[in-house]
């Protein structure tokens, strides 16, 4: 049988505001313990939350970028449980009216456009954190997070693979950190996935039942973890075994999912509105703010690479696949004049993209600016410099060895367009190489190559390729 | 409607509440007689009505993103059963 | 001395005819030698007491002189007061010492008021006797035999036996004006919003309101001057303009509408306080006031409706005792589930227990809608039916409770009759309208009975003005217990 996997992803975001979303505390990351948590964070008798409008227009601008409907009148609930880094006894959340509902998100698998809906976004308070390190027997709690605001975003059931998820995952990354309302550190927790996983006999249209993997905090765990489920699933099914709606966990160690709790023991939460929270009530002139100082989205951004530079959709979704980048290529761009756009495209996912790889650094941090850059593209739109020479330079300009033209200046590097200069060392070329002149000659295309190869040799790689090519055939035409 | 001994145990395990058989038991009682009270209510036609959950008609007030709270760690740990290192200890928590 | 009103005390003050010090001194005197018998005060402090007299005294040496400056005041122990004691009435916060103040006790310290000590009350307010409390029952300073209501009953009685000249208390469903009917005393629940919850000890947030108990509406009002204003830390305060409360206080009752619903005079009613708020009917036409009758006939549903919404949100607002981060922890534990559970289970009274499990209840899967909306949507009705009785008069008038102070243990075991004795303050609560008792005379047995008037949102002022009317011509709030003279 031919199976389906059915993904759908519940991200928490962390909102990038400087206090907690109910109280005055900072959100700083990597205090003391309990040293950002104040008397409403450790909820003790008689305290109350009041919301941080810092938080609330960050969902604002997401349901705006995901072209959401954004809803003017939002409600807080209270979701009780127990837990000790739930210092309440309940997580202040948004059940019934969350403040973003019904948006989209694109993606791209293998060329492929794929829209991902996206059920609700809402804003809730983040726990604090559980330490098991050894004290005595005992779990020690700390609530400096406790608070922290976070957005969850709810997709729909639309992923069809690990691959699909693991694209809306980035996407959603890229995008929530694009407008600035997440700083996407995943090491810290910033942006954490849920992934809800079934699967079904391909054309059957009900879904299976699913289980939720908690809290995956990196791309490749995601990936890892959904593949492991759905293998585990299909097994199960396929041995005659049921699938059990459940929550279960993702070990990095071993790569296998393991059951946390089934649905018996799911919690009742006893949802109901917080009578400490009135409605939120949005003014429409604030949205309309929010919506106008928007920066341009990812998707907008490639759409108009594609159109106006003539960008693939490869590489145009490269580009804006993160903020930092598509400035660099933008600011570059706009240096080197837009002629030189598809260029500067294929020396940022060329050569930049290769080296900061190599050296693991994010653009902000390369020794390359898109003023060099653009200098760069400049000596090579002008003949100053080849291809390959241009490498060199680009080499020299990593290094912090100067400016471009200082660099081909003391490297050499400049390009040899002198015809006269060029027809000498043909001629001294075609002189030494009287086998290949034949050879050419009897109608062996390739020792044309093996000719210009020469000549470039010799000219230690500084003659015009396309000069050479001219006078070669010229003379061994003649 | 009426609560049995288990809905009394379930709602005491959920409330984190622990009882005894004989307070399950008169629990149960108590609680039934209060709920006959509370039956009541099921005799109104409410169609239509919105739930009150605020004594006012107000809109919730946002309050700006400014840090203003500071370190008072040892002010409200002087007051907690156990402590240490700055951490609230309880018993393992296994997950 | 001791039974003179607030501005009395303040023009002593001011004419430094006595000290903050030496005015406390005598408060704390006379409840070294009655607290024992009335229990009204769980907190007593001598020292900080007197040091907060002391500073009011350096005030005003230095110039200052607010109109309550130096004046004593107890505090129900549902206030957190930085440094004190805070217990709540429960074991779970019996050695709970408050690192933070209330915003009401704030405002009181800025005024200059100073703390008496923390006064007993039922169990987190639940409770219509005074008899839910870890720290002991409270008894009737007219009669000890008797209860003096709930759950503000510390602060009733103290200002009842003249332990303190004014008192702080809250009310939810009754809590501050049933507690003065039973004691003979002013009291005032201010529409919900007017006063700061903040640091208030919560029970049902939608309902909580603190306000001013103290002999007369006159001292009411200049309490309200000092406790009401607007709070950023609480989303549901209200941000109106500051009022002066006694501005109206002089105005004359000609003209005044008074609704008198039917259903407060129905059945359940005894006719002892049938009896009394028919004289003070009376007393109001004398004054120049209209009687009007007014219905509201979803009143009889508040009770039900309140036993539903006020438990849920209490069972939430009551999950943060957990012994992990302050209040009372069990000795001995197996795990976390144990240390939870036989945490609650010792640090909770019965009363708050069985409150909790009623609100865990109809808050859980299956129940939502048939308990919690439903109650939710009656709460509306009831709200509805004020605001239709409010376009025929101005203030509704009616009995505090159905009957005088009721013996100790009467109805201890019986819930359901206990939370009837709260049916003419509840619906007030829930519609989040200003109400008040005032004394008006005296059943067959000496014990105290109080006339509620209710206002429309924001008439305060209004309902000052009503009582204090009424007050000027009857002498029941000036009246102390023989045998605490």
């Amino acid at each position: 049988m031919k199976w389906e996997t059915v993904i759908g992803l519940e991200v928490h975001t962390q909102l990038t505001t400087h206090s907690k979303v109910f109280s005055g505390s900072s959100t700083a990351f990597g205090a003391e313990p309990n040293t950002q948590a104040s008397a409403v964070d450790i909820a003790l008798p008689g305290v109350l939350p009041v919301l941080n409008k810092g938080a609330v227009e960050r969902a604002i601008k997401f349901g705006l970028a995901v072209g959401a409907t954004i809803n003017r009148v939002n409600i807080f609930d209270r979701k009780n449980y127990f837990y000790p880094d739930l210092p309440k006894g309940y997580q202040i959340s948004q059940l019934a009216k969350p403040i973003v509902e019904f948006g989209s998100l694109k993606i791209n698998v293998d060329g492929e456009e794929k829209t991902i809906r996206i059920t609700r976004a809402h804003m809730e308070e983040d726990a604090g954190k559980s330490l098991h390190e050894d004290f005595h027997g005992m779990t020690g709690i700390d609530l400096n997070r406790a608070g922290t605001p976070l957005l969850e975003i709810v997709s729909e059931p639309d992923m069809r693979s690990s691959a699909e998820a693991v694209a809306y995952a980035r996407a959603l990354h890229n995008l929530v950190t694009w407008i600035g309302i997440c700083d996407g550190n995943m090491q810290e927790g910033s942006f954490r996935v849920d992934a809800n996983v079934s699967v079904r006999p391909v054309g059957q249209a009900e879904f299976g039942t699913r289980r939720e993997i908690k809290n995956l905090n990196s791309f490749r765990f995601l990936q890892q973890a959904i593949d492991y489920e759905a293998r585990w699933q299909i097994e199960t099914l396929e041995d005659g075994g049921r699938v059990q709606q459940a929550t279960v966990l993702f070990d990095p160690e071993t790569g296998e999912t393991r059951m946390m709790r089934s649905k018996e023991d799911a919690h009742d939460y006893r949802y109901f509105p917080d009578p400490d929270l009135l409605p939120v009530k949005l003014d429409e002139s604030w949205i309309e703010s929010i919506r106008a100082a928007m920066p341009e989205l990812p998707q907008a951004m490639r759409e108009r690479f594609q159109r106006e530079y003539g960008l693939s959709v490869y590489d145009a979704t490269s580009l804006t696949s993160q903020l930092d980048a598509a400035r660099f290529f933008t600011d570059t761009v706009s240096l080197a004049g837009e002629a030189q756009a598809k260029l500067v495209a294929n020396w940022m996912l060329g050569e930049v993209s290769a080296n900061l790889n190599r050296e693991e650094k994010n653009i902000v941090d390369a020794p390359i600016t898109p003023g060099l850059l653009a200098d760069l593209i400049k000596r090579i739109a002008d003949g100053t410099l080849s291809g390959k020479l241009a490498k060199q330079a680009f080499e020299g300009l990593w290094a912090g060895e100067g400016g471009v033209d200082a660099i081909i200046e003391a490297r050499g590097l400049k390009q040899m367009s002198d015809s006269g200069a060029i027809e000498k060392i043909v001629d001294e070329v075609l002189a030494a190489n009287q086998k290949s002149v034949e050879e050419f000659r009897a109608g062996k295309e390739k020792a044309f190559n093996a000719l210009v190869g020469q000549v470039m040799k010799a000219s230690k790689g500084k003659a015009n390729p396309a000069q050479v090519n001219e006078i070669l055939k010229k003379k061994l035409g003649g | 409607m009426a609560l049995t001994h288990q809905d009394v145990l379930h709602i005491a395990r959920l409330a984190r509440l622990r009882v005894s058989a004989e307070e399950a038991e008169t629990a149960q009682t108590q609680l039934n007689s209060i709920f006959g009270l509370i039956e009541q209510m099921q005799a109104i036609n409410t169609q239509d009505i919105e739930p009150m959950s605020h004594a006012l008609d107000v809109a919730q007030r946002l309050r700006e993103d400014k840090v203003t709270e500071s370190d008072q760690r040892n002010k409200f740990q002087t007051i907690a059963p156990a402590v240490e290192n700055g951490l609230y200890l309880v018993p393992k928590v296994i997950e | 001395m001791i039974n003179s009103s607030l501005k009395a005390l303040s023009a002593m003050l001011a004419d430094k005819k006595i000290s903050a010090v030496e005015l406390a001194a005598q408060y704390l005197d006379r409840i070294d030698a009655l607290n024992p018998r009335l229990n009204a005060f769980i907190t007593v402090d001598r020292e900080k007491t007197l040091a907060e007299a002391r500073t009011a005294d350096t005030r005003r040496a230095a110039g200052e002189d607010s109109n309550m400056l130096g004046i004593p005041i107890a505090h129900k122990d549902i206030f957190c007061t930085d440094g004190w004691l805070t217990t709540c009435g429960s074991k779970m916060l019996g050695n709970f010492v408050a690192p933070y103040d209330a915003t009401v006790i704030s405002k009181f310290k800025q005024a200059g008021m100073v703390s008496l000590g923390k006064t007993n009350m039922d169990e987190f307010a639940m409770g219509s006797s005074n008899e839910t409390s870890y720290f002991g029952a409270v008894k009737n300073p007219w009669d000890e035999k008797a209860v003096p209501g709930g759950s503000s009953g510390g602060s009733a009685a103290a200002v009842a036996a003249r332990l303190a000249p004014a008192a702080t208390g809250t009310d939810t469903g009754g809590s501050i004006r049933q507690p003065a009917a039973l004691c003979g005393i002013s009291g005032l629940k201010p529409t919900y919003g007017i006063c700061s919850r903040y640091g208030m000890i919560a029970f049902a947030s939608s309902l909580d309101q603190a306000g001013p108990m103290a002999p007369s509406s006159e001292d009411c009002a200049l309490l309200m001057n000092v406790m009401a204003g607007f709070d950023a830390r609480d989303s549901t305060s209200l941000e109106r303009e500051k009022e002066d409360y006694t501005r109206d206080l002089e105005k004359p009752l000609a003209g005044l509408k008074i609704g008198l619903p039917k259903e407060f005079f129905a059945e359940g009613l005894s006719a002892e306080v049938a009896q009394k708020i028919d004289g003070a009917i009376a007393e109001c036409k004398k004054l120049g006031a209209q009687m009007v009758e007014v219905s509201l006939p979803n009143m009889g549903l508040s009770v039900p409706v309140y036993y539903v919404l006020a438990p849920a949100e209490a069972s939430s607002n009551l999950s943060r005792f957990d012994g992990v981060r302050y209040g009372h922890r069990t000795a001995e534990y197996r795990d976390l589930l144990d240390m939870y559970e036989k945490t609650r289970a010792e640090g909770f009274g019965a009363e708050v227990k069985r409150r909790i499990m009623i609100g865990t209840y109809v808050l859980s899967h299956g129940y939502y809608d048939a308990y919690y909306l439903q109650a939710q949507k009656i709460r509306r009705l009831i709200a509805a039916d004020f605001a239709a009785a409010f376009k025929q008069c101005d203030v509704i008038l009616g009995p505090t409770s159905p009957t005088p102070a009721f013996n100790a243990g009467e109805k201890a075991s019986d819930p359901v009759a206990m939370y009837l004795s709260d049916i003419y303050t509840i619906a007030v609560n829930l519609a989040g309208l200003p109400g008040m008792s005032i004394p008006c005379g005296f059943s067959n047995d000496g014990r105290p009975i109080g006339v509620q008037l209710i206002g429309d949102l924001f008439s305060e002022a209004r309902l000052l003005n009503a009582a204090h009317q009424y007050q000027l011509n009857t002498d029941w709030h000036t009246r102390i217990p023989e045998g605490l003279k």
